[in-house]
């Protein structure tokens, strides 16, 4: 069974168990069977945080954690030095990097991890788009792209849908969302 | 006409209580099981339901609410965890013992000492003995279509005992998964009105409930409980019937998972149960006859059943998420043996205590297991029944 595996790291409070989410919803969206689970511990605000998601078309009965995982997402790039993000990391796979800094220097916090590094600029795409900065929606596109799990085109289609129903009261924040999506698809780059 | 749909096993649970709409909800936060009665909060905030939600200031009111309720005629409900469901241990036996069909939604996590939110069966399987119907998930569609199966059981008047439908707290309960929910309509319809015989508010039938009981009652009373859960069997076994004939899935005491030709086996609780099904699949690829029972029903205990399923097994490994300091094995692994005693020809059996306060267990650690059982077939001698996977230990690794 193909099964697509993904460890979100994060900070308490920044919301990679609510990207984990929505990206769990979108994949189901598309017919695909989910998983979306945080691992909690003693919850703090800016303690480091772990979420996981399955994905695959078949229903999925494992219930542990995930070891190897074939991506994995940061949210925060200031967890490179205190989490080791890359431990069983699949090398066909990939690290998307919540950040503005060069592979170069990035790899040097990667334990030497061999497979491909993506960054993403969630900061700079979240103002530019939002006027706060939101890492969840642009790092949730940029682990769509890179990850090939959806479709692109249905994925922006199916997260306009679900925008709309969750912020009908909040037109704006529709638009600005939509805005960072479009934008993290484009800039997302391997370095 | 089921309805597709990607919840976590607490909203699972809301969503069922929010279908029957009971008539009452009393209830007192604690992790993981918290969000139950706050997505019940907001829908009786949105008109969704009419019952009386009753904020208690703690577990063990909430379950004297609910028993004063079901003993005013009333359909009680109530969620909790941990140390909230020791708070009630007092309450469970006096609702059992008054013979009032409480449902209980209990989210397994690991009972205080050292403090630990995380999951493990410590909780329920410390009070397995309070009279209460135990049924456990190993998902979040377990957890669904038990509760919608648990008022019917504990109603029945040939039963009329409370029912705790458990699930692994964290690992299912907040898990979003897909699920199958079912029309509310239909929902309503298969679980039904509560129609009590007796109850306080009945005018011309007074009756007093929990009064002392003298010692030449007390055993009679008791040995009524005994016939109660007895009862209950056939009653969770009908109701299964009707549930999968309604909707399509089917459900037992326990689910035996390519048990038909298996030599090796394991018996556990749980959501540990999937991972072990994933184990099996590729084992069975190599040609291994491993097979798995995951037991649904804990009280009333399928002893018979669950001997006559095992009986062919070579080696089986019990496997209990919970510690209970016998020196002799946990609850589950205690009550198959003693299933199995008076088999003429039984397997030989150990302990495998596991995922305390939330220990991971991974497809690799029930492949140790599996091949810890194929070394017992081999030797034919069984050196130590009594293990523990996954923790770190200065004592001699088994695993």
């Amino acid at each position: 069974m193909k099964m697509t595996e993904i460890r979100w790291h994060g900070r308490g409070g920044q919301g990679a168990k609510t990207a984990c989410l929505l990206l769990a919803d979108v994949a189901f969206t598309a017919g695909k069977y989910v998983q979306g689970f945080p691992e909690y511990g003693p919850e703090r605000m800016g303690a480091p945080i772990t979420a996981y998601n399955r994905i695959s078309d078949e229903r999925c009965t494992i219930h542990s954690n995930i070891y190897t995982p074939e991506f994995v997402v940061v949210v925060d790039e200031t967890l490179l030095e205190a989490v080791d993000v890359t431990k069983g990391l699949k090398e066909d796979g990939a690290i998307v990097i919540n950040s503005s800094k060069s592979g170069d220097e990035l790899r040097k916090h990667l334990n030497g991890y061999k497979g491909k590094v993506f960054t993403i600029d969630a900061r700079t795409v979240s103002e530019k788009h939002l006027g706060k900065y939101f890492p969840n929606t642009p790092m949730l596109a940029a682990i769509v792209k890179v990850s090939g799990v959806l479709d692109e085109e249905q994925f922006v289609s199916d997260m306009e849908a679900s925008f709309k129903h969750k912020f009908a009261s909040k037109p704006q924040v529709i638009e600005g969302n939509m805005g960072c999506l479009k934008e993290a698809l484009k800039e997302v780059k391997e370095v | 006409m089921s309805i597709r749909e990607r919840i976590s096993g607490n909203e699972a649970i809301a969503t069922a209580m929010r279908q029957i709409n009971p008539d009452v909800f009393a209830a007192f936060p604690i992790t993981p099981s918290t969000e139950i009665p706050q997505y019940f909060a907001q829908y009786v905030a949105d008109g969704k339901v009419d019952t009386e939600f009753v904020t208690v200031e703690s577990e063990h009111s909430s379950m004297s609410a609910c028993m004063g309720a079901e003993a005013a005629g009333c359909r009680a409900i109530t969620a909790t965890s941990s140390a909230g469901l020791a708070f009630m241990y007092e309450m469970l036996w006096v609702v059992s013992s008054s013979r009032l069909p409480v449902t209980l939604a209990c989210v397994n996590r690991a009972l205080t000492g050292p403090i630990n939110i995380n999951n493990d069966h410590s909780d329920s399987m410390g009070c397995r003995d309070a009279g209460w119907i135990q049924i456990y998930a190993e998902n979040n569609q377990e957890a669904y279509d038990n509760y919608l199966q648990a008022m019917r059981i504990g109603e029945h008047k040939d039963v009329r005992l409370p029912v705790m439908i458990c699930q692994d707290g964290f690992i299912t309960s907040h898990a979003v998964e897909n699920i199958l929910l079912e029309d509310d309509d239909a929902v309503k319809a298969f679980v039904g009105e509560y129609k009590p015989e007796n109850y306080l508010l009945k005018h011309d039938n007074p009756l007093a409930v929990g009064p002392y009981d003298v010692c030449p009652y007390y055993m009679e009373h008791k040995m009524q409980q005994v016939e109660a859960m007895k009862n209950a069997k056939q009653v969770i076994l009908d109701v299964a019937a009707d549930f999968k004939a309604t909707f399509g899935r089917e459900y037992g005491f326990f689910e035996e998972y390519l048990m038909d030709d298996a030599e090796i086996a394991l018996v556990l609780i749980g959501s540990t149960a999937g991972t072990a099904k994933a184990c099996i699949d590729k084992m069975r690829a190599e040609g291994k006859k491993v097979g798995l029972i995951k037991v649904r029903v804990f009280r009333p205990f399928p002893g018979e059943e669950l001997a006559k399923a095992l009986e062919n097994c070579q080696v089986v490994a019990v496997m209990d998420k919970v510690e209970g300091f016998t020196n002799e094995g946990g609850p589950l692994y205690n009550e198959t043996a003693a299933a199995c005693i008076n088999l003429n020809k039984r397997p030989k059996m150990i302990n495998v205590v596991y995922g305390l306060g939330g220990r991971d267990i991974t497809t690799t650690d029930i492949e140790k297991i599996y091949n810890h059982l194929y070394m017992i077939k081999e030797t034919g001698e069984v050196k130590e029944h009594y293990l523990h996977i996954g923790q770190r230990s200065n004592v001699k690794e088994v695993f």
